[in-house]
């Protein structure tokens, strides 16, 4: 039932992000049973569960959305994380690229127009940029939300919920390119998908989420 | 965070833009209630005038409160609050900066509009002056005080009018201390005890309810 | 670097599972001090206190109008105090009783309203005054509505107690602002005649009478909100080991949670 994914992993303190016996709840219910892991710079950590067993609860308190039950977060690094949602965080009234440069503002990240087009590109949606987001597909949406991650190039922690999702085989591929790169650049994936994560290197490290003991 | 509070306005004034309508049905109604007055009353000019600083600035504060709901709403159900969190001390700024954007939407508007309606209710021209003054005043209180009700109402079902009453009796003293001020001007009597206290509770809402709605958004979103 | 702890049950200042029986074994107590108390402060000032000169017998309305509209005040405050106490040391507890004075509270803003027109009615014709500490009371009913009425909109218990917390608090900081003003807008449109709030003066025998029933309040005001926060500590707790034994029903699989 412990998780400690440590085998071969660098010392806590090089580490992005600690977690040390991890609960958390919604509602009144916990959701899954103490988790300790290390993510550390460089590495892809895969977050696997059974439906409802709080994947997104436990990405959204990385990120510092939600507060633990149970356990601490180290976090090292003065940058909050990037958090990907399962929501794009698009506003339907304002451009594609109105709404990725917003974004990227937010993240206090700077923000060039050539940035933002190249991000674009890489997520072929390009050609919409001047576009209504609400004029967008579901999937050229995502492909929105995800050049987030294109356009940032600092080795800040990612947490990624669902990433693949609504994707077609190019959409992934070019998703697990990004992520890929994020992490050979030294940057950390904390990542959910209940769909195989299409990445060799680094091989994502697994962390499973376990039902809580009966207390 | 002054950056924050920055793009968040200017990103909110861009998508009021895009729905001119949607933004100006605030003053719609605005203009609505407050020509019921006459309707219900009855159209005697010495009646109008005495009424008129109180319809125009209760129906000012209903037109705030029920505008304000939007605040948050399509912010929390497409996640873009959630980003917005992110953001390390954001609280503050978002929560100055929701309040800031919706005067310059709803509040300035009212504001503008207003000397129309003294002149549909007879009103003499210090009066209105006065009227123009006060809302200037008060309208910030009433987006400040909607914005902590929005925070604290975040995603629940019932809404506005959940909103209305719970923040409605904290702007009993703007309304007081504004209406006063015109009824004072009307009555050619001095308005000035009237501003200093509006402006003091200006000064007091503007330094505490941002931070009781960062708190309120803390605790809608953990 | 930043650490994220749980910041769940750092303090207890009280257990729900030793308060529950401990109130329990008070409330009759409360309840029998309460019903003396009143029965001798309603003795005293409807059958023994003097007739006053100007207002006759409807005065007496009095001894009920101001004790209720005391506690009406006080309890707010309290309330106040202990949902902030709840939020900020996460009491569960005092979450409890905060929820549990607040509909009491309400009920005394009611009694107050409902007196002050019985008393303005024999004595000034209306029904209704708009006078400063009348109309407050009103906007208190208010304050007392939207917190009933916020908490109740909210499911998750945690939210609705720290929401209504921030709520309470806003509101007991504006209460002097919103009294002032009212007072202000009240002398300023001097149409309304005398207040029945002018209490006839005093005679040492119905103060006595006021206190009493003040503190007959007081007694039935804990009676009260003691059945109603073990209501809502039983409901809360529902699984836990306390519950399942202070209603008599055997538990085999939770354990204690508290």
């Amino acid at each position: 039932m412990d998780e400690r994914q440590t085998a071969g992993a660098p010392a806590a303190s090089d580490a992005a992000i600690v977690v040390r016996e991890l609960q958390c709840r919604r509602g009144d219910r916990v959701l899954f049973a103490p988790t300790s892991f290390v993510v550390a710079p460089g590495s892809i950590v895969w977050v696997r569960g059974a439906n409802g067993q709080g994947k997104t609860t436990l990405l959204r308190t990385l990120a510092g959305l939600s507060v633990p039950a149970a356990g601490e977060i180290v976090r090292n690094g003065a940058r909050p994380p990037l958090y990907l949602a399962h929501a794009n965080a698009l506003k339907d009234d304002l451009t594609v690229a109105e709404s990725l440069r917003f974004l990227v503002q937010l993240a206090g990240s700077s923000v060039e127009a050539a940035a933002i087009d190249a991000a674009l590109e890489r997520l072929g949606v390009a050609s919409r940029r001047n576009a209504f987001v609400r004029t967008l597909s579901q999937g050229q949406r995502r492909r929105v939300a995800l050049a987030r991650l294109a356009a940032q190039r600092e080795p800040l922690p990612w947490l990624l919920d669902e990433p693949f999702d609504a994707l077609d085989t190019s959409g992934v591929a070019v998703v697990a390119d990004v992520i890929a790169e994020h992490a050979r650049r030294g940057g950390s994936v904390v990542l959910t998908s209940h769909l195989p994560v299409p990445i060799d290197a680094p091989v994502p490290t697994v962390v499973q989420l376990h039902e809580p003991a009966m207390a | 965070m002054s950056t924050t509070f920055a793009v968040l306005v200017a990103r909110d004034l861009r998508l009021a833009a895009r729905r001119r309508i949607d933004a100006a049905l605030p003053i719609a109604f605005f203009t609505v209630a407050v020509s019921l007055f006459p309707l219900g009353v009855g159209p005697e000019p010495q009646t109008l005038r005495q009424i008129a600083p109180g319809v125009v600035w209760v129906a000012a504060l209903l037109a705030a409160m029920l505008s304000v709901t939007q605040l948050y709403a399509t912010d929390l159900a497409d996640g873009s609050l959630e980003q917005m969190l992110l953001v390390p001390d954001a609280r503050l700024a978002i929560a100055a900066a929701k309040a800031a954007s919706h005067w310059l939407v709803t509040g300035l508007p009212l504001v503008v509009v207003a000397p129309v309606f003294g002149l549909m209710f007879d009103m003499s021209g210090e009066a209105i002056a006065a009227l123009v003054a006060s809302l200037v005043l008060g309208t910030p209180v009433l987006s400040l005080l909607g914005g902590l009700g929005a925070a604290l109402t975040l995603g629940l079902r019932s809404g506005a009018v959940l909103l209305i009453l719970i923040i409605v009796p904290l702007c009993i003293p703007a309304l007081i201390f504004g209406a006063g001020a015109v009824a004072a001007v009307d009555a050619g009597q001095s308005a000035r005890g009237h501003y200093s206290l509006l402006g003091a509770v200006v000064i007091f809402t503007a330094v505490l309810a941002p931070i009781a709605t960062a708190a309120a958004l803390r605790i809608a979103t953990e | 670097m930043s650490t994220t702890t749980s910041r769940l049950r750092l303090y207890r200042f009280a257990s729900p599972a030793t308060f529950y029986p401990l109130a329990g074994k008070l409330v009759p107590w409360f309840a029998a001090v309460a019903a003396i108390l009143a029965a001798w402060g309603l003795w005293l000032g409807m059958l023994r206190a003097p007739t006053d000169a100007t207002q006759g017998d409807a005065y007496r309305i009095i001894f009920i109008h101001v004790p209720a509209a005391w506690m009406s005040m006080l309890l707010y405050v309290v309330m106040a105090f202990w949902a902030a106490v709840g939020w900020a040391f996460n009491a569960r507890l005092a979450s409890v009783v905060a929820r549990a004075i607040a509909p009491t509270g309400a009920m005394f803003t009611f009694l107050a309203l409902w007196t002050g027109a019985l008393w303005g009615k024999p004595t000034w014709g209306t029904w209704w005054v708009w006078d400063a500490r009348l109309t407050s009371e009103l906007i208190l009913l208010f304050l007392y509505a939207g917190y009933l009425a916020l908490v109740s909109a909210i499911d998750d218990p945690r939210r609705a107690d720290r929401a209504g917390a921030l709520l309470a608090i806003v509101g007991s900081v504006n209460v002097p602002i919103i009294y002032f003003s009212v007072v202000w807008w009240n002398t300023l449109h001097q149409g309304a005649s005398v207040s029945p709030a002018a209490a006839p003066k005093m005679a040492a025998i119905m103060l006595q009478a006021m206190l009493l029933m003040t503190l007959a309040f007081w007694a039935y005001a804990f009676a009260v909100i003691f059945v109603r926060a073990r209501a809502i500590a039983l409901e809360r707790d529902n699984d836990a080991n306390w519950a399942g034994a202070a209603v008599g029903r055997a538990h085999p699989q939770s354990e204690a949670t508290t």
